[in-house]
Order: C-alpha cells, then structure tokens, then sequence
C-alpha cells in the first residue's frame, strides 16, 4: 500500500466542508441537538435482564421525555448493535414503536461494529443537510449480557436436515449424527473471523509493535476514570444521561482508582508474546451493556421545537486498514482517517479544541497519537512533509471516555458525540460571552473491528 | 400505599363485621371527575342579608349569566336530603347574630347527604371591628372547626374568610366556594382561607374544565407521590409542564414526562443556577412560565438532640433555601409577571410540630412565612404566592412508616385516612389557577382536619 494511495482518496464525505459557506457545516447544516443515554453498565450486572429493545427504547423515551417529543413523527431513526439475535433485524423500529414517539417514525439499523453510532450520525447528517430530512435520531445499543448463543455449525447443519427429511429413517439418521460435542453453544467472542486473535490481542500486537509502556497506558486510564467521575459530579451528565434500572451513574467508574491500583494488576492479553505484557484489565475496556441516542435536525426544525442547537457535524471520513496482511494493527484506521479528515478540510490538529479519540484500550489511544507524532510515519505513511501532529493532553476526551465510562460497542459513538457536541456548545457559549467569536471545532475518532475506522469533526453552532 | 382497613370496612362481608363491632369506619371519599356535577344534590343557602342574598342568587343563577346553575333552597325544607350548605355569616354583628344561622345548619345535618359539604362566609375578625363584631367573626372559626368534626359520610366542612372590602361576590371568592363545595376538596376539611382581594377572575378560559390552559408550569420533586399526582392533575387543567426532579430520579420522571407530554427536567434544586437552567428550559422549550410549584422536599427525621448537622442542613437547604433562591432568581428575570403562581408545599409538621422533625418543621414552617412575604412581590404583576400544607398522605414516603404507627397516623383526623396525593394536587391546582388571584400568601392545610394544629 503505497503512502498517497492511503492519504489521497477521500472515502465516506458529508456535503461540503466548512470551508467555503459562512455557516459551519455548509448551507443548510446538520445539528446535534441533544442526547440522552442510559448509565453504562458492567455485563451481567445492572441491565443483565435487558435485551438490546428493551435498552435503546429506554434511551429513546429518555431523549423524548428530555426534549418533549412525544407523539412527534421524527424524520428517521437510525442505530444498530453489534452483538444482535437475529430477531431483532428490525431492531430500531421496534424500538421506535415501543417508544413514546410517533408509531409513523420510520428507522432503519445499521451495523460498522464499534463505529456504528458514529456511523448513525454521520448518515442521518447527510441525509438532513441534502434536505431529505428535517430531523432524526441517531443511536447504538449493546448488551454482553443478553448476547444471542448460536449453536454449533455441525448441529445446525443437522437440522436443517432433520427439518428436510420426509420419512422417519432419514430423520433417524441425521439425528444418528449429532454427537455430545455438537451441543455445545458458540458463546459471542469479539475474536476477528480471519485471525481468530480476539481483539486484545491484536492491540496487544499494536502495542509492541509501537512499544507502548505499560505506564503510558495506565496514564491514560486513570485520567479516564478522573476526568469521567468530575464530569458526573459537576452535573455535565444531568441533561446527557437518564437513569435505568436503579443504576444513576456508569457502573464501571472507578473515581478512586490509582496509578499504583492499576499498576497492581495482572496483564491479560499479549502475554505469549515475546517482550512485557502491558495491558491490564484496567487499561482495557469491559464488555458493558448500554444504549445512546443523539438528536439530530435542521435549524429550522430545531427552532421550532425550542431548542439550541449544539454543534454542526460538518464532515466524516473513514478508512480501513489490511490488519489480515499488512503492517498496520486492527484498531488503527483512524490514525489514516484523521488526516485525510482534516486536510480536506484545510485544518490541523492544533486547529481542533477537543479531540474525541475512543478508547478501545489505553493503548489504542497511545498507538494513536504516537503515530501522529512519528516523522517517519508522517512521510512513510501518511504521505505527509513530516509528523502529522500532536494532541495536548488537556484537549483529549475531556470528560473521560470509554475506559471509565465502559463500552457497548454500538452506542459508543452516540455517547462521545453527545457529550462533544454539549462541550462545544459551551465553551462557544463561553468564549462569545467575553467577545471571542472564533469556530470551536471537535475531532471524534472511533476504531472499529474488521480494520475500520471513522472520524467526524463537528463545530459548535 | 393502599389503605386495606379503609376498603374493608366499606366493602362486603368485612363491612357488616365492622358496623355490629362499632369499628370505626372511615368512609370514602367522593373525587373529582371532569364532567360530574358540582355537587349531587339540592343547596341551602342559610343566612339573612343582601350578601346571602347575592351568593344565593349566583349559585342559582344561569350559566350563560356565570351562575352555576344550582337546585338553591333559601329556607330548610323538611325531608329535603341537601348536597352542600353555604352559610353566610358576612354579616353577623354579635355572637349571639350567629345564633339563627347555626341553628339552621344544624337542623339539615342528619340529612346531609354522603360526600356533602358546609362552607361558611364570613368577614375576618380584626382588632379595629369593636369586641362585639370581632367576637362575633372569630366565633365563626370555632363554630366551623367544631361542626366539621360532627360531619360524617365523608361530609367536610370549611370556610372562606373574605376580606374587608372584598365582595362575596368577588371571583376569588367564589372560586374558593367552588372549590370547597366541589369534589377537588375531598380531603380539605376544617379549614378557613382567606381570600385577600379582589382582583378579575384572568383572562375567559374556552374550556371551563381547562383553566389553565396555555399556561406553563414547573413542578419540581415531580418524579413521583404528591409531585407526579400534581404534574397529572396541572395537565388535566390544561396545563403545559416542564417535570422537574433530581438526576438520580430521571427514569421515572421520564416516565411522567412522557405520560402528559411534558418535558423532563433532570436538576438538583440546590444546584446554584438551578433558577435559571428552569427558566431557560422553560422560556426556550415552552416560551413562558406561568406557575411554579415548589414540591421537592426531603426528610432526615431524628431527635434534636441527636441531629447531625447535615441531617440538619440537607433539609432546610432542600426544603426551603432552594426554593427561596428559585424565586428569586424567576422574580429577577423579569419573565415571571404574567399573573404568575408561585405554590409551595408545606407540612402540618411545619403548623403543628412534630416530635423528631425539627429539621422538617423548621423548613415547612418557614415556607409559610417564605410565600406570605413572596406574596407581594408578586401582586404588582397579579401573580400570587401560596403554600398548601399536606397532613398524611399516602405516598411512598409514608408507605416506609412502620405499619402500626401508619394505621394511628391515618385514623388522627376528622375523616379518619390518609389523604391521596391527587388531594394535594388538587388543591395546588386551585391555588394556581386564575381565579385564584384574590388569595396572597395563604397556607391551605389539606388534612382531613387532622387533630393537631390549627
């Protein structure tokens, strides 16, 4: 893969680029204009009992009661889950007609893995900015602890069969075929289908290919879980989250952890490789159940319900990385998104007040920016003059991210872009407050699995 | 939070077990529906004068004149089973001036019908009226607490106190008759409300069953009990509400929200600019705000003397302090002056004491005074500022009283149960209703003349 061929074809666009028009977001922009989720939870624990319906119509009814859409016919509602029975193909209209919405909203799931709410945004963006839609609901759920079992491949296969027979003998002899082994269900993994390395341990792989100390990493948890238990305590959730089930704060946070705490821990993944094993079940995200949605519409639509619009999801971009064969780890797309991101858009990083970068490990994170800070992977790989930049710390997932908060894989990207888009609005509120009319802009960056990844900028309204 | 002895003692065999062993029998009350009548039967209006006169003649009156278009009766008449009694005692000028007119009340009594009604009008004793006239108008208070207490069948009895100056006529006047003759008072019983002044009934409502309609309401502690029930019963009237309750609390205030087509406000009273995120949501999402319940409130019982100070401070800062800096910070946008309604819940804690609630006592009785100084803060803009004071009331909150003190909790009043938390809401609606401007800075107690206190 030669290095122009990564940087030069632009992949997903949203409308123009901010560039031209005056408005940020182009002519007639897309806005979030608010959110709502349930607390994440820990699997198998607060929401054990909950499907995946159950969790997303609960953050919808939140974002309805919140923003006073009852019986409101929405443009369109999108979201998806990554772990999905397969019942549930329908699984976001059923969850729209069992809301407190209009039954006449129309929805449609979507499914990118980890990026599938960002990938909700960024759709339903496009859609309202071409004029399609004058407004819609962006959204992701997922449950570890309510995840479809599959049987085995040979049972199915026999009874498909068995369904098939027509005389007795032939039913006896496909059932003749099943053996004690056969009836073991397939548990969900999150291993890649054409590795069969689970996650981690492709990011373990990523981490010593680009020798990420375990300190680093540790770093970036605990400021995680301070930076997210400040944020539940300034109140920045009130108006973000609505509390399911009991729980009325993310069950994984841990606002007491310390370097030391975590330094304690045994390591998980990357242990039969050759070198340290640095990742911790503390600088690792849990399997998490939780649901988010994020309102989306047009001004005029948001003016007419009274409310203010957050910030302009102005462009996206995403990319993919041949992890099967090539160089790059499974979780490093972004790092090859985000530049082309941003030069479409005639920006660098330090143009971006907040930049959102998911944190599937901590590693992912320091793999991340590592890159960005590297001359040689500036010019070998991104086709670029030198470095492609560097990201302070005080502008990195501010209010903490998926370390503390958790990770249900779908409604990941609903929750940063929610929680980025009230930010932004509030800084920009800040700074015309003492005569600074300057863009307040957001980079979101998610990794997915399958070699993806998606980043979004948006700019305070 | 369900009263088993109340249902038993009304209902089936049990009912019958009850009567022969003189249990006492707490009787059901009768609740508002839209579209019942007023009341079910026929009015005597007892008392001399023009202003009897003049009372009788609206409540016969016919509807396209505003009269409520009652069977009104200005003599008793032998055998006749009354729905209500109206005296009108505005006029008494000696004690012994009360003497025909108590007599009257008295002899329809047994035939008062279940679920009937004596409302008193009367004239405020002040100290300028002479002994004889001020004895004459104090006895009225006596004579309407003692007489409520002989009431039975769910019967209540109050009194509206009516100004000097005031016309019985007035519109706040009669709207307090009407709410008291009306199932909306179900629970308020043995209580007198003064009505202050007399201002316009507001502004001809289209749908009578809907007086406030067009109007925006905030209701804070609405997640659940009282608040929830007044959320349900403001948007009965018409209302538009924004819900508001602590963070922790949003899955069921969503619920509520959702139910009537508010909007869910997730907030902590004591937040410091919690004033103002109330007005922003409500003047962005609604466009206005009209009425502002103060309902969130908290209780850290415990004995004075073994009182931590956060048990102490947690309660008034909840209670109170949060309501006091709400106000002000609504009185201080300028936005709150379209006759605006500011109603907050107080406690007969706050009127009677009760042992281990110093905390509570002090905070509820320092909602009374709060509204009776807001009061005049708001009637330059035609607004009013009132508290209304629950006695037991089955909710959540009293369902974790341990049960043998619940049971004497709820037989300690006139009607003999707790009162539900829609009897709250009712009377938060009245009090925040237009035709309620003429009543500044009143106390109404909604407790089944509970037998402490006033």
């Amino acid at each position: 893969m030669s290095p122009s061929a990564t940087i030069g074809t632009p992949g997903t666009r949203v409308g123009d680029s901010s560039g031209g028009a005056g408005t940020p977001g182009g002519a007639r922009p897309a806005y979030v204009l608010g959110g709502n989720r349930v607390p994440f939870a820990r699997a198998f624990t607060a929401y054990a009992r909950s499907s995946n319906q159950d969790l997303l119509t609960a953050a919808l009814d939140g974002l309805v009661a919140r923003h006073g859409l009852q019986g409101e016919r929405i443009g369109e509602v999108a979201a998806g889950a990554v772990l999905k029975h397969s019942r549930d193909f329908n699984l976001t209209r059923e969850a729209v007609l069992g809301s407190a919405l209009d039954p006449t909203t129309p929805a449609f799931d979507v499914q990118q893995a980890c990026a599938t709410s960002l990938e909700t945004v960024v759709a339903l963006s496009n859609k309202i900015r071409l004029g399609q839609l004058e407004s819609a609901i962006a959204g992701g759920v997922d449950t570890t602890s309510d995840a479809p079992v599959a049987v085995d491949d040979r049972l199915r296969r026999t009874l498909v069969e068995l369904q098939r027979a027509r005389t007795p003998q032939a039913r006896l002899r496909a059932l003749a075929r099943i053996r004690p082994a056969h009836l073991v269900p397939d548990a969900p993994s999150a291993s890649e289908p054409r590795t069969g390395l689970s996650m981690g341990e492709h990011q373990a792989l990523t981490t010593a290919q680009w020798g990420i100390s375990r300190s680093a990493q540790d770093e970036v948890a605990v400021r995680s879980h301070q930076r997210l238990a400040a944020a539940w305590d300034a109140g920045f959730f009130d108006d973000l989250v609505t509390p399911y089930r009991g729980l009325t704060r993310d069950g994984n946070l841990r606002a007491d952890t310390t370097l030391e705490k975590l330094a304690a821990l045994k390591p998980v993944f990357g242990k039969d490789l050759p070198g340290e094993a640095t990742m911790t079940a503390g600088n690792s995200t849990p399997l998490t159940d939780g649901a988010s949605t994020v309102l989306l519409g047009s001004a005029a639509w948001a003016a007419e319900h009274g409310l203010t619009p957050w910030a302009a999801v102005v462009d996206a971009e995403v990319a993919a990385v041949d992890f099967v064969h090539g160089e790059d780890g499974l979780l490093m797309a972004p790092v090859f998104a985000v530049p082309r991101l941003l030069a479409r858009n005639g920006l660098t990083l330090d143009d971006l007040d907040l930049v959102e970068v998911h944190e599937a490990f901590a590693a992912t994170v320091v793999c991340t920016l590592t890159a960005w800070e590297s001359d040689a992977f500036g010019r070998e790989r991104l086709g670029l003059d030198g470095a492609f930049g560097s990201v302070k710390p005080e502008r990195l997932n501010v209010h903490g991210s998926s370390l503390a908060a958790g990770h249900p894989f779908a409604a990941t990207g609903g929750r940063i872009v929610a929680t980025v888009a009230k930010e932004l609005h509030l800084r920009r509120r800040a700074l015309l407050a003492d005569g600074d009319d300057r863009p307040v802009r957001a980079l979101v960056s998610v990794c997915a699995a399958g070699g993806l990844g998606l980043a979004a900028l948006l700019e305070a309204a | 939070m369900t009263d088993t002895y109340l249902h038993l003692v009304n209902h089936g065999a049990t009912r019958t077990v009850a009567k022969k062993l003189g249990l006492p029998r707490p009787p059901v009350l009768r609740r508002y529906e839209p579209g019942a009548p007023l009341v079910a039967g026929p009015v005597l209006v007892a008392g001399r004068g023009p202003d009897a006169d003049a009372v009788a003649q609206h409540l016969a009156g016919p509807p396209a004149e505003g009269g409520w278009d009652l069977a009104v009766h200005r003599h008793a008449d032998d055998g006749v089973r009354y729905a209500a009694v109206v005296a009108v005692l505005t006029e008494v000028a000696r004690p012994s001036d009360l003497a025909d007119p108590a007599l009257v009340v008295g002899g329809v009594l047994k035939g008062l019908l279940p679920g009937g009604r004596v409302v008193t009008l009367s004239r405020p004793a002040l100290p300028d009226d002479g002994p004889a006239l001020a004895a004459a108008r104090q006895g009225v208070d006596g004579f309407l607490r003692s007489l409520a207490k002989e009431l039975r069948g769910g019967a209540t009895g109050n009194g509206v106190v009516v100004a000097a100056g005031v016309p019985v006529t007035a519109a706040s006047v009669l709207a307090t008759l009407r709410f008291f003759l009306s199932a909306r008072s179900a629970y308020v019983d043995g209580q007198l409300l003064e009505v202050d002044a007399d201002v316009p009934a507001g502004p001809v409502v289209a749908d009578e069953a809907r007086p406030l309609e067009g109007r925006v309401v905030v209701v804070t502690g609405a997640a659940q009990g009282i608040g929830r029930a007044i959320v349900e019963t403001l948007v009965r009237d018409g209302a538009r509400v924004v819900a508001v309750d602590v963070p922790a609390a949003g899955e069921k205030l969503a619920r509520v929200a959702n139910a009537v087509r508010g909007t869910a406000l997730q907030l902590d009273v004591t937040a410091a600019d919690a004033g103002t995120r109330i007005l922003e949501h409500a003047l962005a999402r609604h466009g206005r705000l009209d009425v502002m319940v103060h309902n969130a409130g908290i209780t850290r019982d415990k004995l004075l003397a073994n009182m931590a100070p956060d048990r102490w401070s947690s309660v008034l800062a909840v209670n109170v302090e949060a309501q006091l800096r709400i106000t002000e910070a609504l009185l201080e946008s300028g936005e709150f002056v379209d006759a605006p309604r500011l109603v907050a819940l107080a406690s007969t804690s706050g009127i009677a004491g009760n042992r281990g609630q110093t905390n509570y006592a002090a905070s509820k009785a320092g909602v009374i005074g709060m509204v009776r100084a807001t009061a005049p803060l708001l009637a330059p803009f035609g607004g009013t500022a009132n508290a209304v004071a629950p006695g037991f009331i089955e909710t959540e909150m009293t369902a974790r009283i341990p049960p043998v003190t619940r049971q004497v909790a709820r037989r300690l009043s006139t009607l003999q149960q707790g009162g539900l938390p829609v009897d709250v809401a009712e009377a938060v609606a009245f009090l925040a209703s237009p035709a309620a401007g003429g009543i500044q800075g009143r106390t109404l107690r909604v407790c089944g003349q509970n037998l402490v206190g006033r």
